[in-house]
């Protein structure tokens, strides 16, 4: 039983790494926080094509800028000529509101139109956020639960801050890279923590096995003979899963970029934490053949 | 685990074929297709409006409490119990009583059904009395509460879908949506403003007269004429409600040349109306609409006839619009627009075309990279995949799912994960050949070991989609019903139809090198 890779030569180095980056998410996300969406702050979010080929991004925040909103912002949005303008304004609800818009607009701008228009009140927003968050806290707890009836505690523990990693520096980066975080990001991590979760426990699954199969093989070797054992499962579907989402992120249209740009980060820090957070854990808490066998009894 | 009865294959071949026919639907002409069901698009791909509605309860609350106090001051009257200093507040009515009367006072709000309503469904009463500090205290429970924004959400929503209806679109869906909300979907409709605007608005009417002396019985108040712009005295008291209309209908008037709203009155609002205008000849009657004077006309003949016109400067749009409210009915409170999304059918377009594309293309990496690694397991696992993409097409078919953009990713997604439990299979059966010269038996180990990894990690990710399918709302709970149903299919692929066909291979192949590569 020879092991190609030493993986495990590396468990305190990426630690370390993730640990800082898991900080420095920790960091921006308190001090920086997320750019939340419409859906989440609440305010009104148009899509705008403009036909007219003069215009500029300077042109539509100029126009736009006339019109008294707060929080204004006008960015490029795919194909040449289409604009996302996002705003806050007390009167959302009021059901004139866009035809005024339009009415006002109309002085400033021609040949534009409103490809798509979302206008989420402050009540909605809240509870979208609040349901969002719940529902990635009991994603985890779920998790959580599944994990611990099905293994030990201590892989639960393990799969568990695995998952924490990837979540943390997805969001970190987002927040980072001022990414909008709508209902759709919220999709995301609950599938990210899906794959993750999945990843880790096919290396647990070999772990678990291999533990009944050789009593003498300490834990620090035995996790990296599993991660071998797994490894070219591990790419493979990284791989394919990694595939399918670079053709969302390239062709899927501009709606679905933040939604595949997280899957991307979440699949490729999946990948990573399974072999080098979840295994560690299992390490530094001495799993042994005694683990498996105390529950048995 | 290799083996497969007769049976088992033909219920197999039956199953896939039944489920793949279903999918065709959606290709085909649904009128001669036996299956008359098709997958829905929803409103991001096809285009149109989605509306979030909330009742505003409390004037509605305000309103039943004004009259509670009526009625509880009326009916300590008739018992002869002295009360005293009623008062209104927020959401609860005060009032005093002779403090020898307390316990009795106290006692009948507990056993008195006609005072104080007792709901056997919920076990409780509809109203709450409190004394505090030698005051009664009377407000709505919370099962009060419910009952009456059940029966508001009720009213309202019969009178939004009279409302869309009457503007004519296209399959509108008007569901509730949780205690006080109504949502509306509005598929194909781009510019939802007229909607919006008949939506905002309880069109109450009444027809009532104005007055100069401020201290009549019934009360007066001053509101504004929209024609004019001057305030008007106006007595609160209702000669004809909107609740008496029975038809309205916008007409040109020939003689003065402008567009109004002619009405038919029922019986009853024909012979109010009747004896209103016959008393009140001369009188100047305020025609209110949403507490604002739409005109004042003068009096100057009997109407019998129980029809008549409303006049006050109207475009035809607007008296179209206004008859529409009217024909209706008046909503039982305001509605405010709390969410509201809108996607024009070129967008709807454009994002079916790109969804599909990268499913496409999604597609053909993964099929190609998984022929490169395993060669003609490969090809077994690309044959499962296809057929899987058709049976969840099936399964979206029967329940006649919605597919929103987020839900193709979803199945692009799925597109990408199904191959992981082929993937751990053949990876196994690797290991399993290098230790076993019995290929039958290698095969077989490399599935049964290979189980319960594959079952866990999809348990995990139907955990993550389940709840998104809870939590979720709108176009991302498409994304996880696309997803759960992904990973049955998958499975049932994989365990199958590509066990299947690699069954019937290696079986034939017994004696002959098979590799995996």
């Amino acid at each position: 039983m020879t092991s190609k890779y030493f993986f495990n030569k590396y468990y305190n180095l990426s630690n370390i790494i993730s640990l800082i980056l898991f900080i420095i998410s920790i960091f921006f996300l308190i001090f920086k926080g997320l750019n939340y969406g419409v859906d989440f702050k609440g305010g009104t979010l148009i899509e705008l094509r403009s036909d007219n080929t003069n215009y500029k991004t300077e042109n539509i925040r100029g126009a736009f800028n006339k019109l008294n909103l707060d929080d204004l912002s006008v960015k490029k949005f795919g194909a040449e000529g289409d604009y996302v303008i996002k705003f806050k304004r007390s009167d959302l609800n009021k059901p004139d509101f866009i035809k005024n818009l339009k009415n006002d607009l109309d002085n400033y701008l021609e040949d534009y139109s409103f490809r798509r228009v979302e206008n989420v009140g402050p009540k909605v927003s809240a509870e979208l956020l609040q349901d969002g968050v719940t529902a990635i806290a009991i994603a985890l707890a779920a998790m959580l639960i599944y994990i611990w009836f099905r293994f030990e505690w201590q892989f639960s523990i393990g799969a568990i801050i695995a998952i924490f990693h990837d979540v943390i520096i997805t969001l970190g980066i987002f927040s980072l890279m001022s990414l909008e975080i709508n209902l759709s990001i919220v999709a995301a991590v609950l599938t990210i923590v899906g794959y993750s979760m999945n990843d880790t426990v096919v290396i647990f699954d070999r772990v678990r096995e291999n533990l009944k199969k050789y009593a003498d093989i300490k834990i620090f070797d035995l996790t990296n003979l599993s991660i071998n054992e797994t490894l070219s499962r591990t790419l493979i579907t990284s791989v394919t899963t990694l595939l399918a989402l670079l053709s969302i992120f390239f062709f899927g249209g501009e709606i679905l970029k933040g939604f595949s740009f997280a899957m991307i980060l979440g699949v490729i820090l999946g990948t990573y934490s399974s072999i080098f957070i979840a295994n560690p854990v299992l390490v530094y808490f001495k799993v042994s053949q005694k683990t498996l066998i105390k529950k048995e009894d | 685990m290799l083996y497969f009865s007769r049976l088992k294959i033909i219920s197999i071949i039956v199953f896939c074929f039944s489920l793949i026919f279903f999918s065709f639907s959606n290709f085909v002409n649904n009128e001669d297709f036996f299956l008359k069901k098709k997958v829905n698009l929803g409103l991001d791909l096809q285009g149109g409006s989605y509306l979030l509605l909330e009742v505003d309860k409390n004037p509605v609350i305000n309103q039943t409490l004004q009259s509670k106090l009526t009625q509880v001051r009326n009916y300590f009257k008739k018992k002869e119990i002295k009360t005293f200093d009623y008062k209104l507040g927020k959401q609860v009515v005060f009032f005093k009583s002779d403090i020898s009367d307390k316990e009795k006072i106290l006692e009948l709000f507990k056993n008195d059904n006609e005072l104080n309503p007792y709901f056997d469904v919920y076990k409780s009463y509809q109203y709450n009395v409190e004394l505090i500090d030698n005051i009664f205290e009377l407000t709505l429970t919370k099962y009060g509460i419910i009952e009456i924004e059940q029966s508001l959400l009720d009213q309202a929503i019969e009178i939004v879908r009279k409302r869309v209806d009457e503007v004519g679109t296209n399959e509108p869906s008007i569901t509730k949506s949780g205690s006080n909300r109504i949502a509306v979907e509005l598929p194909g409709l781009d510019n939802p403003d007229r909607i919006k605007s008949l939506l905002g608005r309880t069109a109450n009417l009444t027809f009532r007269f104005v007055t100069q002396n401020t201290d009549a019985s019934f009360g007066s108040e001053k509101l504004k004429d929209l024609d004019t712009g001057e305030e008007l005295n106006v007595s609160k008291r209702v000669i004809i409600s909107g609740d008496n209309l029975i038809d309205a209908k916008p007409q040109m008037d020939n003689i003065n040349n402008e567009t109004v709203v002619s009405f038919t009155l029922d019986r009853l609002g024909a012979r109010k109306f009747g004896r209103a205008t016959k008393n009140g000849i001369g009188k100047q009657l305020a025609i209110v609409l949403d507490n604002q004077i739409i005109s004042a006309p003068v009096i100057r003949d009997v109407i019998a006839s129980g029809s008549g016109q409303i006049s006050g400067g109207f475009t035809f749009q607007s008296a179209t619009d206004l008859s529409l409210l009217l024909r209706s009915g008046a909503l039982p409170a305001p509605l405010d627009i709390i969410e509201e999304r809108t996607v024009g059918p070129d967008l709807g377009e454009d994002s079916i075309k790109a969804g599909v594309l990268s499913l496409i293309i999604g597609f053909i990496l993964v099929i190609l990279y998984m022929i490169y690694k395993y060669r003609l397991f490969g090809l077994i696992s690309n044959f499962a995949l296809i057929i899987n993409l058709f049976m969840l097409l099936g399964f979206l078919t029967i329940f006649e799912a919605t597919l929103t953009l987020p839900g193709i990713a979803g199945i692009i997604l799925t597109v990408g994960m199904a191959v992981d439990a082929n993937v751990l299979i053949f990876e196994r059966i690797k290991e399993e050949l290098k230790k076993e010269k019995n290929k039958v038996i290698a095969f077989d180990n490399g599935y049964t070991l290979s189980r319960t990894a594959i079952l866990d990690a999809n348990i995990t990710t139907i955990i993550a989609a389940l709840i998104l399918f809870v939590f979720g709302s709108g176009p991302v709970k498409g994304f996880s019903v696309t997803l759960s149903i992904g990973i049955l299919t998958t499975l049932f692929s994989v365990y199958y139809i590509a066990r299947l066909l690699t069954s019937i291979y290696v079986i034939k192949n017994k004696n002959n090198e098979v590799t995996i590569t």
